[in-house]
């Protein structure tokens, strides 16, 4: 009788019965929570308007997914955590020096947002289906309409409440204008320009500078089995190669990948932006193809082109190819070619 | 690591502690048997006998319909009441014979035959079709069939599947504990039915306890191996299995035998013994009813035809909140509408899951090309591409993918952060295009 009564209830559906605890959105707050690290040190060095600039653009990317979502008259995603990686990512990547009003740029992470979660994410059909990589295409929007307001840097200065610091170059901008002994120059010797560099203590994007903890969050995800070391290893690993080629002075295998490694957004980019799911490669072999691109790509804008940083553009080209990536290297069905110890069975 | 494996496959929790220690026990018989005339993949049987008509516990009551068949026969004596379409635990309406039990257990053909080993191989492969006896691991492919590969195949291994990868079973563990010397003669039948020399038998290594039995049981036997093989589901899949044990790669849209290999089931080979020896037909196997839902899980010696109602009421019954009722393991088993189905010869579990951990078909998300269901396909498939093919009616297109390749395990979904049910439509895109 009792079987008869439960009997009503009995859920039917496919296999399997059983799923792992994964899920879309916990992948999300992981990958959120490995960045609180390279933010937290963009804090430290910028101050309060790091944290002003961030959260404009993470409630903004969760505002505009929202408002859009209810206009279209579908249901919110906003839980799953994806509006608010983008909006932490896209802080991440604009200078703290936006928060400023007069003149007034305070508006640019809202717009970038909006470019972002809207046009390049939900207009091509909301989570998964996007081509671009949103926060990336929200930061080339504000780049290309507001050069001069994104490419203002202030010096770090672990002054907590220092709203008025002084402006400077990047490394990468000291480096493209006026060379590697400026550079030196600078930041004193070549192992003073180092700790700089993987502390974070100099000019760049709020989440861009800090190199060690940038490793840190990437290190988590690896071990955590939220990335592979695909994309990572292979976009470093031809940025260095590129970089040691041709990024002396001159001669050809003088160059200093160090620097190229640790500076600009390389760090940031090949952990936390190539790495995005939706708009990289899933087949393994061909990540290694899409991180070699960025790599190589990003060299070659940050030598050769107009712009000292490359990683932006790098990303974003190679996001176009990721599908067709995927289905070059579509992964070998079962059996599909004959072993050695087959055709020793026909013999 | 070290230990023979496959590429790709997943470790879902096993959950086999639940029911691993308990012995197999006789399920009670029950006062009446639904026997479905197609237990089996293949033709199903014609019956042979008529409504009032008494017949004897291991009677033939239905003949195979076709080459790729088995007979079906009584599993208690009594009374046939009625012949008539009853629902299997796919949901599906099947001609099945009902036999009011008169508790009696008179037998019918039973001879023991202690020299079995002389017969000849046809005369042992005979022996096998007329015990009706077909794969036990949950397919039901008819185990004669496998065993008269075409002549141009050359076959030089049989493997034994001990792994029982899906996770909460423990019916062929227990029968390797408690039948392992059975096992190893009923291998031995087999290697002399498709003439062969070399015997595998290979069990994950998460039960080293059977691993030790069948390596004491195999001991002297000539040519035969005891294998420990890798905990990775899906191991016992049949070509998984092969390369882990042989090396070989059955091709697609192959048979193992083109490769060399006959697979069988350890509860098979068990089946396989009890005929050759004492002419025993394919009337009862074991079921382990198990699951955080049941009170007591246990191992039962079902008889062919019981209600899976009637075994959940001999473990104690449900506990609260059940949400679902599997026949077969929580991978690739088929949840069941209702508990008035009857055990067939390839039940090999029930499955009973409380509503904490069931997820509902209703709530998964779009694919965001995380790739995990690439990395852990055994078949080497891009099961996210399929599925997103399927969802937007590309069927076509979901076939290049190598759609017919898929055997449905359920790795990729079972992976996915998305919870699609990748599962379900695989089946879609298949029943929309021709292979």
């Amino acid at each position: 009788m009792e079987a008869t009564k439960k009997e009503h209830q009995l859920l039917v559906s496919v296999s399997p019965h059983v799923k792992s605890e994964e899920t879309t959105s916990r992948i999300m707050w992981s990958v959120s929570i490995a960045l609180l690290p390279a933010f937290l040190a963009g804090v430290y060095f910028f101050g309060p308007r790091a944290v002003f600039i961030t959260a404009l653009c993470i409630i903004s990317c969760a505002v505009f997914e929202k408002l859009y979502l209810k206009i279209v008259d579908k249901q919110s995603t906003v839980g799953d955590g994806s509006a608010v990686l983008t909006g932490l990512l896209l802080g991440m990547n604009m200078p703290a020096s936006l928060w400023s009003f007069s003149p007034f740029t305070a508006h640019v992470p809202v717009i970038a947002s909006f470019i972002a979660v809207v046009i390049t994410k939900q207009l091509f059909g909301g989570l998964g289906f996007n081509v671009f990589n949103p926060a990336l295409i929200g930061r080339a929007f504000a780049l290309i309409s507001w050069p001069k307001a994104m490419t203002i840097w202030n010096e770090p200065t672990a002054a907590f409440m220092a709203m008025d610091a002084k402006t400077t170059a990047t490394p990468l901008g000291i480096l493209k204008e006026e060379g590697v002994a400026k550079l030196l120059e600078v930041f004193g010797d070549k192992m003073s320009l180092y700790q700089h560099l993987l502390t974070g203590n100099r000019a760049g994007s709020i989440g861009e500078t800090s190199a060690i903890a940038i490793l840190i969050g990437g290190l988590f995800l690896l071990f955590r089995g939220y990335i592979s070391w695909h994309i990572p290893v292979s976009f470093l690993g031809s940025a260095a190669v590129m970089a040691w080629i041709f990024g002396g002075k001159g001669a050809l295998f003088s160059g200093d990948p160090i620097v190229h490694l640790i500076s600009g957004g390389m760090m940031l980019g090949a952990w936390f932006m190539a790495t995005d799911y939706v708009t990289s490669p899933s087949v393994r072999r061909g990540q290694i193809l899409f991180g070699a691109g960025c790599g190589v790509l990003t060299m070659i804008i940050r030598l050769k082109g107009g712009f000292p940083e490359g990683v932006m553009f790098a990303i974003l080209i190679m996001n176009c190819f990721a599908p067709l990536i995927d289905r070059g290297f579509r992964s070998k069905v079962f059996g599909a070619v004959k072993t050695a110890t087959a055709k020793e069975i026909k013999k | 690591m070290g230990l023979a494996t496959f590429r790709g496959g997943i470790h879902p929790p096993d959950k086999k502690t639940l029911s691993a220690n308990s012995p197999i026990t006789e399920a009670k018989p029950p006062k009446i048997i639904v026997i479905p005339l197609s237990q089996h993949a293949g033709a199903p049987c014609k019956p042979v006998v008529s409504i009032g008509q008494e017949v004897k516990k291991g009677e033939m009551i239905g003949e195979p319909g076709g080459f790729v068949s088995a007979p079906v026969h009584a599993s208690v004596s009594g009374k046939v009441i009625a012949i008539a379409e009853f629902m299997n635990a796919m949901g599906r309406m099947v001609n099945s014979i009902v036999i009011e039990n008169d508790m009696k257990e008179e037998w019918t053909g039973l001879k023991d035959s202690p020299d079995y080993m002389n017969l000849s191989a046809d005369e042992l492969k005979e022996k096998v079709k007329a015990a009706g006896i077909v794969g036990m691991g949950g397919a039901a492919f008819p185990a004669a069939v496998k065993l008269s590969p075409p002549k141009e195949k050359k076959i030089d291994v049989v493997i034994l599947n001990g792994a029982e990868c899906e996770p909460y079973l423990t019916a062929d563990y227990r029968m390797m504990l408690e039948k392992s010397r059975e096992i190893v003669e009923g291998l031995k039948v087999l290697m002399k039915i498709v003439g062969v020399d070399k015997g595998y038998i290979g069990i994950e290594n998460n039960k080293p306890d059977a691993i030790a039995k069948m390596q004491e049981a195999a001991h002297g036997a000539p040519g035969i191996v005891v294998m420990a093989l890798e905990v990775k589901y899906p191991q016992g899949a049949e070509k998984m299995l092969i390369k882990a044990v042989v090396g070989r790669e059955v091709p697609p849209r192959s048979l193992p035998m083109d490769v060399g290999a006959v697979v069988q089931n350890v509860g098979t080979a068990y089946a396989v013994y009890e005929a050759a020896r004492f002419g025993k037909p394919l009337i009862e196997r074991v079921v382990t009813v198990t699951g955080e839902g049941i009170k007591e899980p246990k191992n039962l010696m079902a008889k062919v035809g019981s209600r899976i109602s009637d075994l959940i009421e001999e473990c104690g019954g449900f506990r609260d909140d059940v949400a679902k009722v599997v026949a077969g393991g929580p991978m690739m088993g088929f949840a069941l509408s209702s508990l008035d189905v009857p055990v067939t010869k390839g039940t090999s579990g029930v499955l009973v899951l409380p509503e904490e951990g069931v997820i509902h078909a209703e709530e998964f998300g779009p694919c965001i090309r995380c790739g995990r269901c690439i990395d852990i396909c055994a078949m080497g498939l891009m099961p996210s591409m399929i599925s997103v093919l399927a969802e937007k009616g590309m069927y076509e297109e979901a076939k290049e993918y190598g759609l017919f390749d898929c055997f449905e395990c359920g790795s990729c979904a079972f992976v996915c952060p998305s919870k699609r049910p990748i599962v379900q439509l695989v089946r879609l895109a298949k029943s929309m295009v021709k292979p």
